[in-house]
């Protein structure tokens, strides 16, 4: 299939980028990597009358420490997650995850920005940033503001981002030497998107866990954070039995939808074996 | 240290060699040129509006607001085309009693799958076309819809086409030996209910076409991406009433083709209709989510099956129930019935039990049709009897190769004729067996697997033995009234500079035909193989054949050039002869040298013949008529098919918490008479399991109760990926036909044949310790958790 004609713009500025989606009444998309976007477009599934291209904008670019947090801009691409220094070492959850997104071809061309304004709930880099307790700072037509991820995901392809909005950067918290991190997921093929998958990050004092966040994805309509089996964990040591405590909580957690090749109890059954798995690996000091 | 000399080491000994394809230089430098990258003048674009129902019937169709978009050319509707075309049928007569609907390009008042082209619209680009469709608008008027086995056959229950009796398109039976008895005497019984997903081609390349009609000269050049070009030359002719001489068929470079590529589809024939009704080239590029729902499937099967042994464990009988559904029509003109004939025929194939009794039952439904693709019945009949020799083996407390080895037709029992009267010129089952247990390493395995069990790691071993058909002669569709080729033809021409064109009626998609052809003419002849050039796949320039399919190419091509080669040889030296006044028979060509047959000496080069030959003729004696181009024919005698034969192992890991399963290492020991190139060999073998592999874990067609295709993309549908794919050992056994001089039989579909049946083995044998069999494929993490108790 062809995409439907439609008019181009590129922006060299935020704020060329905003004026442009407001002149055509928000009937607008920014394309960065477009790697969700353009198949979009070739469907038909989406038909905007003006794509604006903001891969030019200085703004979105770079990764850099401010304070206490790391700066990551929007158009950061997937493959930088696994080539950036900065992020290995101080977001290594991201490092450890980049692998997982599909496949070289489109890592090289996805933005960390797009991947999560489009919020896909089987997608890593979501999920990724309830883990960290990321922030997402974002630019609009009212101004710039910023939405902790905690905040950001509302349903199925729905964020706080509102109507002509635009993610700028991902303020993502530094790693600590008391913190560990997890990361795995099950798929059929390396690439796909996952049956389930998981990211952890925990700090601990010795092996008593004194703060964790949960976050899968591919178990509903948007990244889900586990907060029952987090609090199952809090306080205590990461042996077999509180593994199975949080995995036995895990029904209370998550509402996996129906689908016609997974149906809800096997993604729990899989939401509870990987989870058992990488808290078994946050045990053992990974 | 020196190895000793072989025959490969003569100069232009070519056949047994691995020689680079002469085309994959062009192709990897991006130089291909396919029917995508086509762009003639004054062309046109052609889209299809697709049937979102199952099952319908069309009321009004309002074309008007398609016709009024700027740069649209013609919309176009089932009526319209059936003025131009005669419809079309899917039957075969040696299929006896076998039905399907007549069908027309595009249909008059029914849909009868999801996905149906419905309406075209040609416009000056694909994307205004798809405008254009956009403003379609049809009242469909939903029917009932028949989707799976069990509901097609309830009497009285809908019908895929109203006014038949009920949904089946054919039955057939089988029964040799005594085989109610057999099993009342038997000592041990297993029987098992097999499924097997539908599943699809997905080639590289879609299906890809360019219809471009004269009207001035009243003639047709159809550039088309498929495997047999001749067969379509005479389809477009018959159905458009075009005189044959005026209808040319070229198949260009082809990206991948496994079958898929030599069917007539809707699409292709109302394509050559709207070029016609404009008098300008339209091209239609079906875009992957229309190949999923419009190119042929294929498997789809419920086999039922029970194997009779006796006390030791030897085969006494088996009994077959094979249900096959195949979608809304037979596909045309090969049908859709030969899948479930070469499941019921080839089942037990490489044992020598006598009694054998089987039913095929092929079935419509309203789903896109199912045909031919690699390995056509083969990975079912496979399945079904190997995962009953493991069942078997399991019962009676031997071991899977112990068994085979007890039950294999003796490598020195040829000729033998199989229960189901294929008949076994010279196969090497016992040779493969012991060469598969030496190169897996079969005892170390089994070790390794009791060790790894203590550990929780659940290791499967798998094997399963196969044969395989290939080079079939008119008896696969001649019989029955097709009019496809089994005979090949070639034309072999001296060029003016002593260099070789060889023009022949096999094609290429891919595997590496031209190849192997350029190294039989220039070893036959005594050239090197830079010398030799091979066009393929231009009905105007190529003689008629049966182009390539059904593993035919190296065997009945290759012998054509052969053949033909040895002709242009002697004619060749005729002349060498007439100048050097010898005898033809003291003279040989080595290397593009005449020599003297018996000392090897150079006499002349084989370019001063042409020379003389081409431009100096007034120098040879008075009389003397060159020939330096001929032709030649070859159709297979003897044999009615070349059956080769083979096993493979494999060894894998489930993952019995998650049900995911990860593939280790795969193996195959293979026999297809004589290797022409080994590289070109192992690459078929290794291609072809990778297909194997995917349907073993992955690829399936998921249809909803409304006939809905629920996984028609990349995305969703899983083809095998290189991450997932173990690494692949071959070695091979080589018994040539006698039916040929060459010697050779097809190898394409034997990687495909077995390699699914390998993992459902291996797959059983790491659930063994959890009383959990799988018996339907692809075997999906879903299915191992269930077997397992653990959903």
């Amino acid at each position: 299939m062809k995409a439907r004609a439609f008019s181009y713009f590129r922006a060299t500025t935020i704020d060329q980028a905003l004026e442009a989606h407001a002149r055509a009444r928000d009937d607008a998309r920014f394309i960065a990597g477009g790697q969700s976007l353009v198949p979009a477009l070739s469907l038909r599934l989406q038909a905007p009358r003006l794509l604006i291209d903001i891969t030019h904008i200085e703004e979105l670019r770079g990764v850099r420490r401010e304070g206490g947090t790391l700066r990551i801009g929007a158009l950061t691409r997937h493959c930088e997650m696994l080539s950036e220094p900065l992020i290995a070492e101080f977001a290594p959850l991201l490092h450890a995850a980049a692998p997982f997104v599909a496949h070289p071809a489109i890592r090289n061309r996805g933005t960390f920005g797009g991947s999560v304004a489009l919020a896909d709930p089987a997608s890593e880099f979501p999920a990724m940033t309830l883990a960290l307790d990321a922030e997402i700072e974002i630019a609009g037509p009212s101004g710039r503001r910023r939405v902790k991820a905690d905040d950001f995901f509302i349903d199925l392809f729905e964020t706080a981002l509102q109507p002509g909005e635009l993610i700028t950067a991902i303020h993502v918290p530094l790693f600590k030497a008391d913190q560990r991190f997890a990361f795995d997921e099950l798929a059929r093929r390396r690439g796909d998107y996952a049956l389930v998958g998981c990211g952890i990050m925990a700090t601990c004092t010795g092996d008593r866990v004194d703060d964790i966040r949960i976050s899968f994805f591919s178990v509903g309509n948007t990244p889900t954070r586990v907060r029952g089996a987090e609090n199952t964990l809090l306080g205590a040591r990461l042996d077999a039995e509180r593994i199975a405590a949080a995995q036995g909580v895990l029904e209370g957690d998550l509402a996996p939808p129906d689908s016609d090749e997974v149906p809800p109890a096997m993604r729990l059954h899989l939401a509870r074996v990987l989870l058992g798995r990488l808290l078994g690996r946050l045990g053992e000091g990974a | 240290m020196s190895t000793p000399l072989t025959s490969l080491d003569r100069p232009n000994s070519y056949i047994g060699r691995s020689v680079p394809r002469p085309n994959a230089k062009r192709l990897l430098a991006g130089r291909g040129r396919y029917v995508s990258d086509l762009k003639l003048p004054r062309m046109l674009h052609a889209a299809f509006l697709r049937s979102p129902h199952a099952h319908a019937k069309i009321g009004s169709i309002n074309t008007e607001p398609a016709r009024g978009v700027e740069g649209v050319h013609l919309v176009a509707t089932g009526e319209d085309l059936a003025k131009l075309c005669t419809p079309w049928t899917g039957t075969l007569d040696h299929f006896k009693g076998m039905t399907s609907a007549p069908q027309w390009p595009l249909p008059l008042d029914r849909v009868v799958w999801a996905g149906q082209a419905v309406v075209a619209v040609v416009a000056e680009s694909r994307a205004i076309a798809e405008d254009a469709l956009e403003l379609i608008e049809i009242d469909y008027e939903d029917l009932p819809v028949v989707v799976d086995i069990d509901s097609a056959r309830v009497a009285g229950g809908p019908l895929v086409n109203p006014g038949s009796a009920n949904n089946t398109c054919f039955r057939s039976q089988l029964d040799s030996g005594t085989v109610d008895d057999a099993f009342a005497h038997a000592a041990h019984v297993v029987e098992e209910e097999f499924t097997f997903g539908r599943h699809t081609a997905v080639t590289l390349e879609p299906r890809a076409i360019v219809a471009d009609y004269d009207p001035a000269a009243g003639a047709l050049i159809v550039h088309h991406a498929t495997q047999t070009p001749y067969q379509f030359q005479d389809l477009y002719s018959r159905h458009y009433g075009i005189p044959e001489a005026r209808v040319r068929v070229i198949a260009t470079d082809i990206g991948g083709s496994f079958g898929m590529k030599l069917h007539v589809y809707h699409e292709d024939m109302a394509v050559v209709g709207l070029s016609i009704l404009l008098g300008r080239p339209v091209k239609f590029v079906a875009d992957r989510m229309e190949s999923f729902v419009s190119d042929i499937h294929a498997r789809d099967h419920r086999v039922r099956a029970r194997m009779a042994l006796d006390a030791k464990g030897e085969i006494l009988a088996m009994d077959v129930l094979d249900l096959t559904a195949i979608g809304a029509f037979s596909t045309y003109p090969r049908t859709s019935v030969v899948e479930g004939n070469q499941v019921i025929r080839l089942i037990g194939a490489p044992y020598r039990f006598r009694n054998y009794r089987a039913t095929l039952e092929v079935i419509f439904q309203n789903k896109v049709q199912t045909s031919q693709y690699r390995a056509v019945g083969h990975p079912i009949a496979c399945a079904v009897t190997e995962r009953l020799m493991d069942m078997a083996a399991s019962k009676i407390g031997l071991d899977p190769f112990a068994i085979r080895a007890q039950n294999v037709i003796p490598d020195d029992a040829y000729p033998q004729t199989s229960p189901t009267g294929y008949r076994f010129e010279a196969l090497s089952h016992q040779a493969c067996l012991k060469r598969l247990h030496e190169i897996m390493d079969y005892d170390g395995l089994r070790a390794e697997q009791a060790d790894l069990r203590k550990r929780g790691i659940y290791r499967g071993i798998g094997i399963a033995a196969f044969v395989e058909i290939t080079n079939p002669s008119p008896a696969f569709y001649g019989v029955g009234g097709a009019r496809i080729s089994s005979q090949d033809g070639a034309i072999l021409s001296l060029t003016p500079s002593g260099e070789v064109r060889c023009m022949i009626s096999v094609t290429e998609q891919g595997q590496g035909t031209e190849a192997i052809i350029s190294q039989i003419v220039a070893d036959q002849l005594g050239v090197a193989q830079e010398h030799v050039k091979v066009i393929t796949g231009d009905t105007e320039v190529t003689p008629h054949g049966g182009a390539t399919w059904a593993c035919r190419g190296a065997g009945i091509g290759g012998e054509t050039a052969l053949q033909a080669t040895r002709a242009l040889k002697r004619n060749i030296l005729e002349i060498a002869a007439l100048i050097l006044q010898e005898q033809p028979s003291a003279l040989d060509i080595i290397d593009g040298e005449v020599v003297d047959a018996a000392t090897r000496k150079p006499r002349l080069p084989i370019a001063e013949i042409a020379r003389i030959a081409y431009f100096r003729s007034d120098t040879l004696p008075p009389g003397t008529q060159a020939q330096l181009t001929v032709s030649h024919h070859f159709a297979p005698q003897g044999y009615p098919f070349a059956f080769t034969n083979g096993i493979q192992g494999c060894v894998l890991d489930v993952d019995v918490e998650t049900g995911l399963v990860k593939l280790l290492k795969h193996f195959i020991v293979e026999d297809c008479g004589r290797v022409i190139n080994p590289m070109l060999v192992d690459e078929q073998l290794r291609g072809g399991i990778v297909q194997g592999l995917g349907a073993a874990l992955f690829e399936e067609c998921r249809y909803s109760d409304t006939g809905q295709l629920m996984n028609g993309s990349l995305a969703d549908y899983l083809v095998p990926m290189p991450m997932e794919m173990p690494d692949i050992v071959i070695a091979h056994v080589e018994t040539p036909t006698a039916d040929t001089v060459l010697g050779a039989k097809g190898v394409g579909e034997a990687g495909t044949a077995a390699a699914s049946a390998c993992v459902l083995n291996a797959v059983n044998d790491a659930l063994a310790p959890f009383d959990a069999t799988i018996n339907s494929m692809p075997i999906t993490p879903a299915k191992v958790l269930k077997a397992l108790k653990r959903l």
